[in-house]
Order: structure tokens, then sequence, then C-alpha cells
């Protein structure tokens, strides 16, 4: 099945590129954490016709794409999960808000297309901004950094072996389905008549491996403790990045830069 | 169901990880009184088999079309309610992480949506009660679809909630509202009947493990009402506080001490905090302000074009040059 496959490349891929390194990627995590919340935050605090500023946010992600060296033609791929659906709200705007904004060449642009075009970069950036966190940041450390900022112990492990296991379940699935459609070929999904056993036995074969790990654990002196492995300290450089970035971010959210800069040449 | 940032105000999403936070430590609290060291594998390991699960498609009979389980309610019937929404909030952190699906700031959101109302609000209102006094066929297939159709319903009303509080998109409530629940009608009985499916055959295969999910929730449903009751109520009332129109008490009391709902500023300080607690606000005094046109006119066009032009031309500077030095770290 495509999108099982799919996934797990998915999985490996992002396993990859977030190991490589960079400026970027050497960063604490703690402080990309901060960094990308400040972004989006900042991202969709821009009010709903304010196309320009909104605009000017674009300045984080090409320099996070050109200083991590993470290749953006990937990142677009991501958007088409989540872009469907705020595309649809966006295209619906200019139908239900005709009040007229502004003349552009004679067309009258009405405050529902710009809302409309508001949401579609916001969606864009959004994504992006998500995009470039795990993209330069092990899933491991991401946990650690939740871990700094004192998430329970307990959803952090869950974090951390659900996606140990998802690549394993996903192939698990994967040959379970695979064998299905061998023996059902031209049908589109599963027949009703096996949706409990064939999930059944994913289940089944899912409690089994957690029991085998639970033992294998317990070989291991698990004591119901997780112990995570702990990272470098936060450097001068982290605060430097952190400073810059919400420096910047500050800068672009409070002030008309665009305006400013624009009135220089009109 | 997974909602995006683009469609939330700062506002909305925090409120709404407040509330979905609430439940995680409660939940945490909740795991860690009856604490089973074999039970955090058995979790982890779970939430990659929904995971996986998801990816599955089930045609619908007669339809033409496929639907897919979400799994909140088979976590709740197999591990307990607060383990299953801990291994929901797992899944939804990695679907939004690795796959874009859901974004950062609407997490609390979407872990409210579809995780919450799944495992504690449809298992305990609705699983609960229909299948304690045993189980069967009949009783699973009723539990399974109610629950989960009654879930989705409510996660599907959230949505369109938060949507329309943020402020973001001009869909009026109404059409919004006719446009989701039928839809997640749809979607909730057929997730309904694919969890039945699997609960039937673990009932009829292993049945000693919906026992273990069982022995899980001693908690009468008069304490979930009045949880769900308070709970309710403080959203409600925070988002409300975001919405409303209305003046507010303070500002009611303002207004009956010096005519005007808002106190005169006298510059300086005062006006900078203004003008950033403005900008930040993304709903100040309940509406989007009066931004002027498309931001600050054609001048603010040029700006933004040229910020965005001078970033990409400098991201392509460095990319050459990058490129250049690894040239020449090669031939030398």
């Amino acid at each position: 099945m495509g999108k099982l496959s799919d996934a797990i490349y998915e999985v490996h891929f992002m396993d990859t590129i977030a190991s490589k390194d960079s400026p970027v990627h050497r960063v604490h995590p703690l402080v990309k954490l901060i960094v990308t919340i400040a972004y989006i935050w900042f991202t969709v605090s821009f009010g709903k016709y304010d196309v320009t500023g909104l605009i000017t946010m674009v300045v984080y992600p090409v320099a996070l794409f050109s200083l991590s060296g993470v290749s953006f033609g990937h990142s677009i791929k991501k958007l088409r999960v989540i872009l469907p659906f705020v595309i649809l709200m966006g295209i619906l705007n200019p139908f239900f808000n005709r009040e007229p904004r502004f003349l552009l060449y004679g067309l009258t642009v009405t405050n529902g297309m710009v809302s409309g075009l508001t949401l579609f970069i916001k969606g864009v950036l959004t994504v992006l901004g998500a995009y470039l966190l795990i993209a330069t940041t092990r899933i491991e450390s991401v946990c650690y950094a939740l871990n700094l900022l004192h998430v329970p112990e307990i959803l952090v492990t869950q974090i951390l072996l659900t996606y140990r296991y998802i690549t394993v379940l996903l192939s698990e699935a994967n040959h379970i389905f695979e064998a299905y459609s061998l023996r059902a070929p031209f049908q589109k999904g599963v027949h009703y008549k096996v949706w409990g056993s064939l999930i059944g036995q994913l289940l089944f074969r899912s409690i089994d491996r957690a029991t085998g790990l639970y033992d294998s654990m317990v070989l291991r002196g698990y004591n119901g403790n997780f112990r995570h492995s702990r990272l470098s300290a936060v450097r001068w450089q982290d605060f430097a990045y952190l400073f810059v970035w919400g420096a910047v971010f500050a800068v672009l959210r409070f002030t008309s830069l665009a305006s400013l800069l624009g009135g220089l040449f009109v | 169901m997974h909602m995006a940032d683009a469609l939330l105000s700062p506002s909305v999403g925090g409120v709404m990880y407040a509330a979905s936070a609430a439940a995680a430590v409660y939940s945490v609290k909740k795991v860690k009184e009856d604490f089973n060291p074999k039970k955090v594998p058995v979790m982890g390991v779970m939430g990659a088999f929904v995971f996986a699960a998801q990816m599955i498609n089930f045609s619908i009979p007669g339809t033409g079309s496929s639907g897919h389980i979400c799994g909140g309610i088979l976590l709740a019937a197999l591990l307990g309610p607060y383990a299953a929404f801990l291994t929901m909030i797992a899944i939804l952190l990695i679907q939004c992480l690795l796959f874009a699906d859901g974004g950062i700031l609407a997490l609390g959101c979407n872990i409210w949506n579809m995780a919450f109302y799944a495992c504690f609000f449809g298992y305990f209102c609705l699983y609960k009660p229909i299948t304690k006094n045993g189980l069967s066929r009949g009783k699973i297939i009723l539990a399974s679809v109610l629950g989960c159709v009654l879930s989705l319903q409510l996660g599907a009303f959230s949505v369109v909630l938060e949507t329309t509080i943020s402020g973001i998109s001009e869909l009026p409530f109404s059409v919004f509202v006719a446009a989701m629940q039928p839809i997640h009608l749809a979607i909730g009985t057929v997730e309904g009947l694919v969890t039945a499916a699997v609960l039937i055959f673990v009932f009829q295969t292993r049945p000693e493990l919906l026992d273990a999910g069982a022995k899980e929730n001693k908690f009468s449903l008069k304490k979930v009402l009045v949880i769900m009751g308070v709970i309710v109520v403080l959203v409600g009332g925070a988002l409300s506080l975001i919405a409303s129109s209305s003046p507010d008490g303070l500002e009611w009391s303002i207004g009956q001490v010096t005519g005007s709902e808002e106190l005169e500023s006298d510059g300086g300080v005062h006006d900078t905090l203004a003008s950033v607690q403005e900008k930040t606000a993304v709903l100040p005094d309940y509406s989007f302000g009066n931004e002027n046109v498309a931001g600050t006119s054609f001048s603010g066009v040029i700006g933004s074009g040229l910020v965005a032009g001078l970033c990409i031309l400098l991201a392509v500077i460095f990319g050459v040059y990058k490129k250049k030095k690894k040239a020449n770290a090669g031939k030398s």
C-alpha cells in the first residue's frame, strides 16, 4: 500500500535529514523549540488583512533553509497534507465577505480576497516553521527539550516509544495489507467482512511485541523509570540565536518594516 | 479533522493548550496512581499500532469510498481512558511534527477535539455505561458506534467554534456547522463500525485484553459529568471573554465611573505598551481593528516584496558560496 510505504520512507527521511550537521542543527533543541513556537505565534498574530506585514515573516524560513541546507522541495510535500483544508477555507472567504478594500488596476479587491490570501500565507509559513524544527532536530532531542520544560516523564516516554515503534508497526501493517491485496486485487480498501480480523491481527502482533519489549527492558534493569540521554548545556551561541530571532520577530511584528522600506522607493 | 495553525488566533490556541494540559496532568496522575511498569511499553507500542492502523483504508459497502479509524475509543477500551489519552497525545504530536498533520499551535485544539472527547466523553458517557454489565456483540457495536459518532460530532463542532472565535475565516458559523457535522456523522459511523469489528474480534479471541482495559476505570459517571461541566465552563468562559463584543465586568465598571468603557491614557509608556498589546492581542477589542488597505498601502507592498526578495537573494548567494567552498575543498 502506497500510503504505508510512503509513511515509512517519510520517517526514515526525516530521521536522516535531522541527523545532518549545520549551524542550525547544532543549536540547542530547547532554544529551537522556543524560537519555532515564537515564530508560529507571531505569524498567526498578524491581522487577517495584513498581507504585507505577513510576507516579511518569510525571513525566518528562507534564512533557515539556507543555513541548514535542508531541501525546500521536500517541505512542499508537507504542505499538501494540511493546505487543502486551509485553501478551501480561504477560497470561500471572497464569497462571504465582498466588502471592497481597494482597487487594483480597475479590479476591486474585496476584504474576503485579502483575508483568503492571508490565510494561505499563514498556512504555508506555519507549516514551514514546524517543518524546519523537525528537519533540523531529532525527535529524541525534541523530547529532551520537552523534559527540560517539565513535561511529565511518562508522556515524554510515550512519544519516544511511539516514535521508535512507528516504522516497525508500519512495516507490519504493510506486510499484512500487501498479503491481503494479493488475495483481493482491484479492491479499494479492506472489505467489511475482514475489518476486525485484519486490524485485530495487527493489534495482537503489537501487543506481543510490547510484551517482548517489556521483557527485554526488564532484563536490562528497567524498573519503571526512564533515563534520557542528556545533551550539552545551552551555550552562548544558543542564547545569541534566541535573542537574534526574538528581536527579528519583534521588529517584523511591531514595526511597519515593509512600509518603511517601500517608502524609500515610492 | 486535524486543525492547522493558520486557522487559529494565539488566544484560542493558548486557551485550548491550557484545557488539554489540565486533562493531561489529571491523566498522568491517574496513570501513576496504579502504576504498572509493564503498561509504559504497551502504551508506546499501542500508539504506534494506532498510527499504522490509521493508514489502512476500509471500503464502505455500497458507496465506493473508504474510511479509516482514529483510534480514541479503541485505545480507551484496551488501555483505559487515561492511558489512552496520553497515548493519543503522543500520536498527535508525532503526526504534527513528522507529517505536518496539524500545527504546533493547534496541538492543544487537536488533542481536545480528537483525544479528549473520544477518551473521556465518548468512553465514560457511552461506551462504559453500555458495556458495564458485561460484553456482548450487540453491546460492543452499539457502544463503539455511539461513542465514535458522539465524540466526532463534538470534535467537529469544536473545530467550528475554535475557527469562528479565532476570527480568521469569513465563513459564517451556521454554514460551517452545516458543512462539518453531516460529514463527521458519516465518518463517525464508519469509524464506530471498524472499532466495533476490531473489538468483537478481540472479544472472541483474547477477551482478557478487554478486561484489562475495563479494570482501569473505577470512575463514576457523575464525577465525569462534574469534571466535564467544570471544563466546559472554564473553556467556554475563557473563549467567550475573547469573543464577546459586549463590555466585560471591568469595562462596565469603568464605564459607570468615567462615562467611557476605557480609561484615557496620558501617553508615554502606556501608549507604547498599548501599541504592543494591540498588535499581539490579535483580537483587539474583540475585532480585527481597522488595519488599513492590505497592510499599509502601496509602499507596504513594495516593502514586503523587497524584504522577501532580499532574503531569497541572500539565501541564493549564500548557497552559491557554500557550493563553491565545497567544490574548492573537493579539489584540494
